[in-house]
């Protein structure tokens, strides 16, 4: 080799290091969503909504002068693999906080790990017992599905349809709604009159339809997320049941409508407001993170942003308040998360506390109906 | 209203096993000329029902194109399968081919996902969704469809295999592969066609229920292992027997949702499974198999 | 003999000495799951690869040891070292007991009934929420305890796997030079023949179909205990499947071979960790191109790959 060069190149690897030591390194954020198998309608809408996320604030010179990195693994929606790269993730690329998982199922099982490595995690699933009991490191964004339940058992209860059938689907979204949907019934006068199941992958509902239609059910509530729900309202369309048909916040989607076709119309769910963002009156206070959400995701992905991805959309935006406010380590992190007030997203208006990680109230559901093939909310 | 109820049960019964018995009976063509139970052959189904969305949003066809068309991609698939995966295999014992099949299964499944995505999609009806009174009773005329789609099949089934050179020497590959190969038929080309039999049958199962269930890259799977349980129930025969294990197997189903427990109802179709390879292996209209030692 | 011996001693030295070169980072949480995933593969492989059964179900009763155990320590409190070798007796008595019309049928109907079996498994996990916590999943299972020291960390938890696999792979290695071993071995080559000879034939299959369930239960106590929280979906038809491949993969009648393909399939997901959507098609390519042109498992076409390129010949070709 040439001597005459090794000064440059001396010079030239000096300079790399020093570039490297110079930059601000990256705050890295971790994220388990279940992008492929069976939950990925909930986990490839969180990782694009929070791609995005990071990419803006990044794109607009990030927080308070650092970049953000977003590290996201697929979990496929099992438990084993969410345990295994939340452990990846905290011990190998030494993350300051975890966004997702995607399902309730996950996030059990991840707990431990999250409260071991003392990393706040911020859940995107809806059960309830993930915050309740409160877990010193554990948050969720996606409003609890006791909420959802409340929203329907309300309306039923103004409008004296008291006696419901349910039907409910056999996974973890599922199952959790069905528990709600039992011990809620008594605090609103609901009676439940049947309750029955389907399989996530069942094409033919109108056995169990069939066998509601023969008591005195005044409404049928279904649990469950496409596209058992599409084949519930084309089974009742076609047995001609008049009962009228709600749903869960598992198919607040324009996708539902498009599945559906005619038999959806008229049906009623309790949703976040996403879905009817242009529809809200200037004075809500989530109009304005809303729109923003829709426009941004229609850019980016040209796709509708739903209900599923907001969740990771205000995890992101309430780390990066948390970081805003000061917080460098994941110990500050947390701090700062647990006394966020007043966050106006996509789910609904957070504010968390030590003895609530969950954050939202009711104004986080509205009620709305299927009208001419778009979604309406119901006065 | 008792009976009302039960006549719906037994009707979407019927409609449901209709199915299960178009994908049995795609499991023993392959099984009578090969001995080889195909695990993809579920896949073929969903491939059946996803090519026809494309037939008809992408390339825009009619659709009366859109579905021998779909049904012409399918069998290319199953020729290629054959070929590539079948054909090479050096070692033919049970386990090497359970494995090759599944192999195959969750390779198509998984290249499915990345030309459909992981969503699921609707395909518009043959004509129309009103529906139609029987009795308290009431079906979709896509149902009628199914049953009259599936009466055909299992007409121009019958005509082949008892009526063309090609259909008889397929069944007695099933017989004695060694004695149809001496009577100077050509085995290697009997299993490629059992193939394209079965991968087209697959493919027109498919097309017909997608508009009723919807059609995503998994629907294979659960299809696939209840339309075996229906060969199994009719003996592996591929005929009318199938025909009728499967639909004995729909109408229990639905009974069993019904009237028993919703949760367990696929439960129903593995507990019958079980019963009738304990008890009647041959399955319920064959006769018992000698094993040769 | 000797060799076989040394052989084992030094993969327990090797596996002992591990957790120094990974110092506690990530990589022992994923060899805690090849420990556990090994036990799996060793029970399927006693089941297939030496008595010749196919069973597409095994995730079944890994899946019935872990319940059995979760509940028992949750519902009932009871000391998770009293309850996994409970479970595992009562998943053996019932799979003696399936094992005698189970394992009447053979080959593909075989095969059918185990998948089948394991489905309904699954399905009984699912719909019995009041014990197993139904699709939400059962959480607050305890960690195992042994003298003051409670096994809570990933690498304490690889030591205590790791153990209980190892003592599988002893047992299993010597059940296999026994004249039990040879007893399957012939059943596996001709039930008739073997019969012929005086080997009770239907007995031996139900009673290797029994130990293959506990070691299976008993893994999925272990994985329970570790775990802290079990759900249906980990006990599916996808992870007997995956269980086949590892067998497979590693080669039938191999013991270590079933330690090669555990932990080739619980680090390929590693591997193909930047190809996300592509990895299932890898998988199933894999599946196929092995059983295709290695069909003895990696434990044999490895040394007979690297035998034909150094062009070396004669090696006897023994299972």
């Amino acid at each position: 080799m040439n001597f005459k060069v090794m000064p440059f190149v001396m010079a030239a690897v000096t300079l790399l290091f020093s570039v490297n030591v110079f930059a601000a390194a990256p705050i890295r954020i971790g994220a388990l969503f279940a992008v492929t198998g069976p939950a990925a309608f909930l986990g490839e809408p969180e990782r694009n909504s929070a791609q995005m996320v990071v990419d803006e604030i990044n794109r607009t010179g990030g927080v308070k002068g650092q970049k953000l990195e977003l590290v996201v693994y697929d979990t496929s929606g099992d438990a084993t693999k969410a345990v295994q790269l939340a452990t990846k993730l905290i011990k190998d690329d030494k993350v300051v906080a975890i966004i997702g998982p995607s399902t309730t199922g996950e996030t059990m099982a991840v707990i431990p790990v999250a409260e071991r490595g003392h990393v706040p995690l911020i859940s995107c699933s809806a059960g309830s017992k993930i915050t309740d009991p409160v877990k010193r490191w554990v948050f969720k964004t996606a409003q609890n599905d006791s909420l959802a339940v409340g929203r329907i058992y309300e309306y039923l209860q103004k409008t004296g349809q008291t006696k419901v059938s349910i039907l409910t689907v056999s996974d973890g979204f599922g199952a959790s709604g069905r528990e709600q949907l039992k011990s809620q019934a008594a605090k609103y006068g609901i009676t439940i009159v049947s309750d029955d199941t389907y399989g996530p992958k069942d094409t033919d509902m109108t056995a169990q339809l069939t066998k509601m239609r023969g008591t005195n059910t005044q409404a049928i509530i279904c649990w469950g997320t496409n596209p058992g729900p599409a084949v519930i309202a084309k089974n009742v369309r076609q047995l001609g049941i008049k009962t009228p048909l709600f749903m869960s916040h598992g198919v607040s989607s324009k996708k539902f409508i498009e599945l559906a076709g005619d038999s959806a119309e008229g049906i009623k769910i309790p949703s976040g407001k996403v879905v009817v963002a242009d529809m809200l009156p200037a004075s809500d206070k989530q109009k304005k993170s809303l729109m923003a959400f829709v426009r941004d995701y229609k850019k980016h992905y040209s796709a509708e942003g739903d209900h599923f991805g907001g969740h990771a959309w205000d995890a992101i935006m309430l780390i990066r308040n948390a970081i805003n406010n000061g917080a460098g380590t994941a110990a500050a992190i947390r701090d700062q998360l647990e006394s966020t007030r007043g966050f106006a997203g996509i789910g609904g208006t957070f504010n968390y506390s030590p003895q609530d990680h969950a954050g939202l109230g009711k104004d986080a559901f509205v009620l709305v109906e299927v009208k001419n093939k778009d979604w309406m909310i119901v006065k | 209203m008792q009976f009302d109820q039960i006549l719906q049960y037994t009707l979407s019964g019927l409609s449901t096993g209709a199915i299960y018995a178009l994908i049995g009976i795609g499991f023993s063509i392959i099984y009578n000329a090969t001995g080889i139970i195909n695990f993809a052959q579920g896949e073929f189904v969903m491939l059946g029902g996803l090519l026809t969305l494309s037939c008809l949003n992408v390339l825009k066809l009619p659709l009366w194109a859109a579905i021998p068309c779909a049904i012409a991609v399918s069998t290319l698939v199953g020729i290629l399968f054959e070929r590539l995966a079948i054909r090479p295999l050096r070692h033919p014992t049970p386990i090497n081919l359970v494995i090759i099949t599944i192999g195959g299964s969750i390779l198509l499944r998984g290249l499915a996902m990345l030309v459909w995505g992981k969503d699921t999609h609707s395909v518009p009806p043959f004509s129309g969704d009103a529906p139609i009174a029987i009795g308290g009773a009431t079906i979709l005329p896509q149902h009628i469809w199914i049953l009259a789609i599936t009466l055909i099949i299992i007409f121009i089934n019958k005509i082949y295999f008892y009526h063309t050179i090609s259909g008889k020497a397929m069944r007695a590959c099933s017989y004695n592969r060694r004695a149809a190969g001496l009577v100077g038929i050509d085995v290697k080309r009997m299993v490629l066609f059992s193939f394209i039999i079965s991968s087209a049958m697959g493919a027109v199962a498919g097309i017909i229920v997608a508009p009723l269930t919807m059609t995503a890259y998994d629907v294979g799977i659960m299809l696939g292992l209840k339309g075996f349980c229906a060969a199994i129930i009719g003996g592996m025969s591929s005929g009318l027997s199938t025909v009728i294990g499967g639909l004995i197997l729909g109408v229990l189903e639905s009974l069993g949702a019904g009237l028993i427990s919703s949760g367990y109802k696929d439960a129903i179709a593995f507990i019958i499974l079980l019963l009738i390879l304990f008890f009647r292996p041959q399955g319920l209209f064959g006769k018992a198999d000698s094993e040769r030692v | 003999m000797k060799r076989n011996f040394l052989l084992f001693i030094g993969f327990s030295v090797l596996v002992m000495l591990a957790p120094q070169y990974f110092r506690g980072g990530y990589m022992m949480n994923v060899l805690v799951f090849v420990g556990i995933n090994t036990m799996l593969a060793i029970a399927l492989n006693l089941l297939l690869g030496y008595a010749g059964q196919i069973s597409l179900g095994h995730a079944g009763f890994f899946g019935l040891g872990a319940y059995l155990s979760g509940i028992m320590t949750t519902t009932f409190s009871l000391n998770p070292w009293l309850a996994m070798p409970l479970a595992a007796i009562a998943v053996g008595c019932l799979a003696f007991m399936i094992g005698f019309p189970v394992l009447k049928l053979k080959g593909h109907y075989l095969a059918m009934a185990t998948l089948g079996l394991g489905i309904i498994f699954f399905i009984i996990f699912n719909e019995t929420y009041e014990w197993t916590g139904g699709p939400s999943g059962l959480s607050g299972i305890p960690y195992l305890e042994l003298g003051g020291i409670s096994f809570d960390t990933d690498v304490k938890n690889y030591y205590l796997i790791w153990a209980f696999t190892l003592a599988v792979m002893l047992f299993s290695l010597n059940l296999a030079s026994s004249r039990v071993g040879r007893a399957l071995r012939a059943v596996h080559d001709s039930e008739v023949a073997a019969q012929v000879l005086g080997v009770n034939a239907r007995l031996l299959k139900v009673q290797i179909f029994a130990l293959s369930a506990i070691i299976s239960s008993l893994a999925g106590s272990l994985y329970a205990h570790t775990m802290t929280f079990i759900s249906p979906t980990s006990f599916g038809f996808n992870f007997s499947i995956e269980l086949l491949t590892m067998v497979v993969i590693g080669g039938l009648g191999s013991i270590y071979g079933s330690f090669l393909g555990a932990a080739l399939l619980t680090l390929l997901p590693e591997i193909l960790r930047g190809a996300n959507d592509y990895d299932i098609i890898i998988y199933g390519g894999l599946l196929m191109v092995m059983v295709m042109y290695m069909p003895g498992g990696l434990v044999r076409g490895i040394p007979a790959l690297f035998r034909k390129l150094t062009g070396r010949k004669g090696g006897a070709d023994h299972a």
